[in-house]
């Protein structure tokens, strides 16, 4: 039998996060198709010309309401514009709006939640009372009245959906901060003789980061959620832009006759929110803490 | 003692928020780049031409020219009356209207509450009593598919298959009861998905906690494990989540009264915020605050009931 | 085969609720005198459980990993068997299997586990139902967590009599209260309708206790069942145990990882590490005359109450100076000297109520001499941990003076307390959490001399490595993270950065108490050298008088924020002067084999 060296050597250490982050898409394939998903409606949304030959503002009226074929992929719409082609350009619209929203989220949760937490005192007590109370209104309701403060637009709507969503990052950044302020190798720092503007970037940001982002993952879905629904109703790019939201309401008055003009784009939402939640998942599990 | 000041505190907090919002709102909506008195004007009577005499003459009798606070002070005052101003773009009373549209918006919401609880609690709780894996699975996925469908899509497939394929209800409008259930159900599925994920979720969380094995080494079975114990457990997480499906149907009402060309509050919202209609939106703002803070203050007291570590201190246990 | 058969049926007579036939299942009615006859059939002859070639492995995605590899174990009625290890070796594990609650991905692979004559193993749930609790009871590790929060403890009681058909709903709680009292509990009428966490930790194992008793199960598992209580209390909990195996004829598995826990309970003993019995044996035998060189070295760690050899120390209550090995030697003023040290923190009571506050840390003074080892003891909230952060300057203080040198170092802020903590480190308990897990081991012991602005760049590898060197890591390690290493690889990086900046005095703050026996050990053995070779002074804490006594020339003991005795260890454990001395002593575990143990 084995006598314990004085020296206890344990089983080498598994791989570090990141790999393993990128190695569960390998084991799962809703993992996989999640990926792709996101993938494709990426390239969509760069270089839609690759994806589409068509145009997506202008159509050839004969061949209005055409149903889905392998010559139309998802049908056209009563001005003979193909949908896929609408759907593939709207990518851009929507995504830019989706990741601008995040960003606005994330800096302004990042930068807010970071002082709040750090500095504490007075500037936690007002930013934390502020976060309250913006919590306090239905988001969509808060995200409605900046629109209206800020005028129709998809740029307006993601600075609308963004800035309402501070809120929740803040909370949970300053969380972190608070956890990981209070954890005893922070302490041990100190007693080491770093300084505050050393512990700040080389201690709590790397720490606290991780959970803010996998909040950013856990978000994506629903930004996109949201501004296709501010799309749906009419707050998007005047007409003929064609972002997904707009393209579903659009088709609403043909929904006895040409069901493929609210489907086909819903479904494209689904997807992609389905996927984005998914792989969000994946990041929760494997990138946050824990 | 504890009970009664935890039920004070959690008041003068609702009260907080109201007002907060009413603040929120206020300084949002007049820090808007717009000119609330042209776009006023131009709703009236068309794009006119204006002169700087009618300009100055509307915000004298808006109460526009006065200093912001004061704005503010008297726009508070009558808010505490009852009083939210009048709409720009048909000069009716906000509060008149927001009380009209009120009761059609109260029956879809509290019919969509009450499916969406039933459901999700009953697909949380199924998904971490059954026994079989591949059933737990697929109860596990669905909520996390269903709120990944958007609701207006939602909406739009109801009314194609129920509606226009099966006639089995109306599919626009506000005529009675019938034309409640679409619209309800719309708004409930994505809720329903909520508390499907949060209470599955804190179930199987509390179910392996080290107490859960105290009552399994006793010989109670999943049953009495999961009803006797672990749903009041998991029901303190889940209560907060409760307040955030308010929050989620009341947004939900503009998407789903807009698809179904219902009328209610959510309809006055959409219109009112396509024509920039800031006391409206003002209006319907606070009235949906004090709905959601009303809300979650009856969940808050419910906490106390729900865990006795809260009647001891008056504190919530945060772990 | 034979002499068991009756027994068994007449024990799932009683599982099926038709007849509590056992002489122990009648006395559950709450009269705790009725239930003292030994079913004498039982007492000798066959054992209730036999164990054998029992193996446990844990389904993981590389295939499935051995946890309890062939382990075979006897506990007769009336008995207590322990299963001995450190942490690894297979022995909670095995306490799971026992009651068929193996935590996920845990399966039984083999061997098999007879209670009373009748296979375990294989069982279905139904079954598995009917012998938990009612056959085998089980007493969890960790009373702070182990009861369901929302529900008063009397009701959780009740609920095993319910499960098992033993009460109807309405004489269960009044049966539960007497279990409760029978148990030991105080006031069980009125604690029976408060909730766990109104009462202490060690009112909340005797609930546990309670409920793993309530259906008189005869055979009890307990896995740790006071590693997490304070001495005194162990104490307690263990001699009631005891009581209940010996009156009610009970037979008991005890895991611990506390050999002195072992050797004052238990008849027979099972050691295991890494998954195999190493040894067992009666424990008489197992612990005077140990065959496996793991049992031996498990033993020879094991923290006794010898204190460390007096040394020659410049003592500072008055005591003729010698000298030190180290730089300072003919110094007569004591280095640290802390006087009427008072802080009090306000108690986080009902939100609006009048402002209370407790006070942690009460008057408390003593001195540290160059060289030496104060050792300080108190069981927890004794106020220890406080002094030790206001001595680091980390916590206010409210009154009394920390003077460093005869320099006050109580209000030091800024670059002061910087300075200050070149001279006074502190090593902390958990080396899982004082070490930045996103730091390498060479970051990690070059931040100090990178804040101080110590050395330069260049001079920091050679540094990591002598620091490295002082605490017999091997090299290599500066390049791996603190994650990859053991806990005790973890504890001795964690020293290392203390005495980085060259310190001369090292607060170490429950040091070992993470850690595994023989871990323990090899570190109070570092710590023990590093002193000899750096002149370093210790202001050593624990709640481990054991612990305390292997390395202080002298001891405080705490409680209640004050010191109510302190003196050169040798003496202090010798003659307690004070009661609560004289009772932490007492409830040291293993205290009777302490005086056979040749001092080490």
């Amino acid at each position: 039998m084995t006598t314990p060296s004085p020296l206890p050597v344990e089983p080498a250490e598994e791989p570090a996060r990141l790999h393993r982050v990128f190695r569960v898409p390998l084991r799962s394939p809703g993992v996989t198709l999640s990926v792709l998903v996101l993938v494709l409606v990426l390239g969509w949304a760069l270089v839609p010309d690759w994806f589409s030959s068509r145009s997506p503002l202008t159509g050839l009226p004969a061949d209005r309401f055409q149903p889905p074929s392998s010559h139309h992929f998802f049908g056209t719409d009563h001005m003979g514009r193909d949908i896929y082609a609408r759907v593939v350009h709207g990518a851009a619209l929507s995504l830019r709006a989706t990741a601008l929203a995040i960003l606005i989220a994330l800096g302004g949760g990042v930068i807010l939640g970071l002082v709040a937490g750090f500095f504490g005192s007075w500037a936690d007590a007002v930013i934390m009372r502020a976060v309250e109370v913006t919590m306090s209104v239905p988001p969509l309701l808060l995200s409605l009245t900046l629109v209206t403060a800020l005028g129709v637009g998809t740029g307006q709507i993601a600075v609308a959906i963004g800035a309402t969503s501070v809120a929740a990052f803040t909370r949970v950044m300053r969380a972190e901060v608070l956890r990981v302020r209070a954890a005893p190798y922070v302490e041990a720092a100190i007693l080491c003789g770093a300084r505050w503007w050393r512990i700040l970037p080389r201690y709590i940001l790397p720490s606290a980061f991780g959970p803010v982002l996998a909040l950013a993952a856990l978000d994506f879905g629903l930004v996109v959620l949201a501004v296709s629904s501010l799309g749906f109703l009419g707050y998007g790019e005047p007409p003929p832009a064609p972002e997904w939201g707009s393209l579903v309401a659009d088709g609403r008055n043909y929904l006895a006759t040409a069901w493929w003009l609210t489907t086909l784009p819903s479904l494209t939402v689904a997807v992609v929110v389905l996927a984005a939640n998914r792989l969000s998942r994946v990041f929760e599990a494997e990138g946050g803490h824990r | 003692m504890h009970t009664a000041l935890y039920a004070a505190t959690r008041t003068l907090r609702a009260v907080f928020v109201v007002w907060a919002a009413f603040t929120l709102t206020f300084v949002a909506l007049r820090l808007l780049p717009g000119d609330p008195v042209a776009l006023m004007l131009s709703g009236r009577g068309g794009f006119a031409e204006l002169t700087a005499q009618q300009v100055a003459q509307a915000r004298t009798e808006l109460g526009l020219d006065r200093p912001l606070i004061v704005q503010y002070g008297s726009a508070l005052a009558d808010a505490l009356h009852g009083d939210l101003g009048a709409s720009l773009q048909t000069g009716q009373p906000v509060s008149r209207m927001i009380a009209d549209a009120l009761l059609p918006t109260f029956q879809v919401g509290t019919l969509a509450l009450l499916l969406a609880l039933m459901l999700g609690t009953l697909l949380g709780v199924a998904a971490n009593l059954t026994a079989s894996p591949l059933l737990r699975q697929l109860l596990r996925s669905l909520p996390s598919v269903a709120v990944s469908l958007p609701s207006f899509w939602v909406g739009l497939v109801l009314i194609q298959f129920l509606s226009f394929r099966w006639h089995l209800f109306p599919s626009l409008g506000d005529s009675g009861f019938d034309s409640v259930i679409l619209p309800a159900c719309t708004m409930a599925i994505p809720g329903a998905a909520l508390v499907a994920q949060v209470l599955g979720k804190s179930l199987h969380t509390t179910l392996q906690e080290p107490y859960a094995d105290t009552v399994r080494a006793t010989g109670a079975g999943r049953v009495r494990l999961l009803f006797g114990h672990g749903l009041r457990n998991a029901a303190i997480p889940a209560a907060t989540v409760a307040g955030m499906l308010v929050g989620s149907l009341i947004g939900g009402a503009v998407v789903v009264e807009t698809v179904f060309s219902r009328p209610g509050m959510g309809r006055i919202t959409q219109s009112a915020v396509s024509a920039q209609d800031l006391p409206v939106v003002q209006g319907v703002v606070v009235v949906a605050a004090l709905a959601f803070a009303v809300v979650n203050l009856l969940i808050d007291l419910l906490y106390p009931v729900l865990d006795p570590r809260i009647r001891a201190t008056g504190r919530l246990v945060t772990t | 085969m034979n002499p068991v058969e009756p027994v068994r049926d007449h024990e799932s007579a009683g599982v099926r609720g038709s007849r509590v036939a056992t002489g122990y299942g009648d006395g559950a009615a709450g009269s705790p005198g009725a239930r003292a006859a030994v079913p004498p059939e039982e007492s000798g002859g066959e054992p209730l459980l036999d164990v054998r070639g029992l193996r446990i492995g844990y389904r993981a995605a590389r295939g499935t990993r051995l946890a309890v590899d062939g382990l075979d174990l006897k506990v007769a009625a009336g008995e207590i068997t322990a299963v001995v290890g450190e942490s690894g070796s297979g022995k909670s594990s095995t306490a799971h299997a026992l009651v068929g609650l193996l935590p996920a991905g845990g399966v039984v692979l083999g061997g098999s586990v007879r209670l009373q004559g009748e296979e375990l193993t294989g069982l279905g749930e139904r079954a598995w139902r009917e012998v938990r609790g009612r056959r085998i009871g089980l007493i969890p590790q960790d009373p702070g967590v182990s009861l369901d929060p929302v529900k008063p403890v009397g009701a959780q009681v009740a609920e095993v009599l319910r499960v098992h058909g033993l009460a109807t709903r309405r004489d269960a709680p009044a049966r539960a209260v007497g279990l409760l009292a029978e148990a030991g509990l105080p006031d069980p009428d009125q604690r029976a309708s408060q909730y766990p966490h109104e009462l202490s930790g060690g009112m909340r194992q005797r609930v546990l206790i309670a409920i793993a008793t309530a259906a008189r199960p005869r055979l009890l598992v307990a896995d740790e069942p006071t590693s997490a209580l304070d001495v005194t209390v162990q104490r307690q909990l263990l001699d009631h145990l005891q009581e209940v195996v010996t009156t009610t004829g009970t037979a008991m598995l005890l895991v611990t990882h506390d050999l002195a826990v072992v050797a004052d309970r238990a008849q027979h003993v099972v050691v295991m590490s890494q998954g195999r019995v190493v040894e067992a044996g009666p424990a008489g035998r197992v612990l005077a005359d140990p065959r496996h060189p793991y049992t031996r070295e498990l033993l020879a760690d094991a923290p006794t109450l010898a204190a460390r050899p007096p040394r020659g120390r410049p003592g500072t209550a008055g005591s003729a100076p010698v000298t030190v090995p180290g730089p300072a030697s003919a110094d007569a003023a004591p280095l640290l000297r802390v006087t009427g040290l008072t802080r009090a923190f306000p108690v986080r009571g009902p939100v609006l109520s009048r402002r209370r506050t407790r006070t942690a840390v009460d008057g408390v003074g003593f001195e540290l001499g160059r060289g030496e080892t104060l050792g300080v003891v108190g069981e927890s909230g004794s106020g220890k941990s406080t002094t030790a952060r206001m001595i680091l300057g980390l916590e206010r203080v409210d009154s009394g003076t920390v003077l460093l040198d005869g320099v006050d170092v109580t209000t030091v802020r800024g670059a002061a307390r910087r300075a200050l903590h070149r001279r006074i480190q502190l090593v902390y308990q958990n080396p899982y959490a004082s070490l930045n897990p996103r730091f390498t081991v060479g970051e990690l012991l070059t931040e100090p001399l990178r804040n101080h602005g110590i050395g330069s760049r260049a001079e920091w590898g050679g540094e990591v490595r002598r620091l490295l060197d002082d605490v017999a890591l091997p090299a290599g390690v500066e390049r791996r993270k603190a994650a990859e290493l053991s806990g005790g690889q973890r504890q001795r990086v964690a020293i290392a950065r203390a005495l980085a900046l060259g310190p001369e005095v090292l607060v170490c703050d429950e040091p070992v108490s993470a850690l595994d026996v023989s871990v323990q050990a090899r570190i109070l053995e570092l710590l023990v050298g590093l002193q000899e070779r750096h002149g370093l002074s210790y202001l050593f804490i624990s709640h481990d008088l054991a612990v305390v006594a292997q390395v202080s020339d002298r001891i405080a003991v705490m409680r209640g924020g004050r010191i109510v005795e302190s003196g050169p260890a040798a003496e202090l454990l010798r003659a307690p002067q004070h009661p609560y001395t004289q009772q932490l002593l007492a409830a040291v575990p293993g205290r009777s084999t302490t005086e056979d143990t040749p001092c080490r």
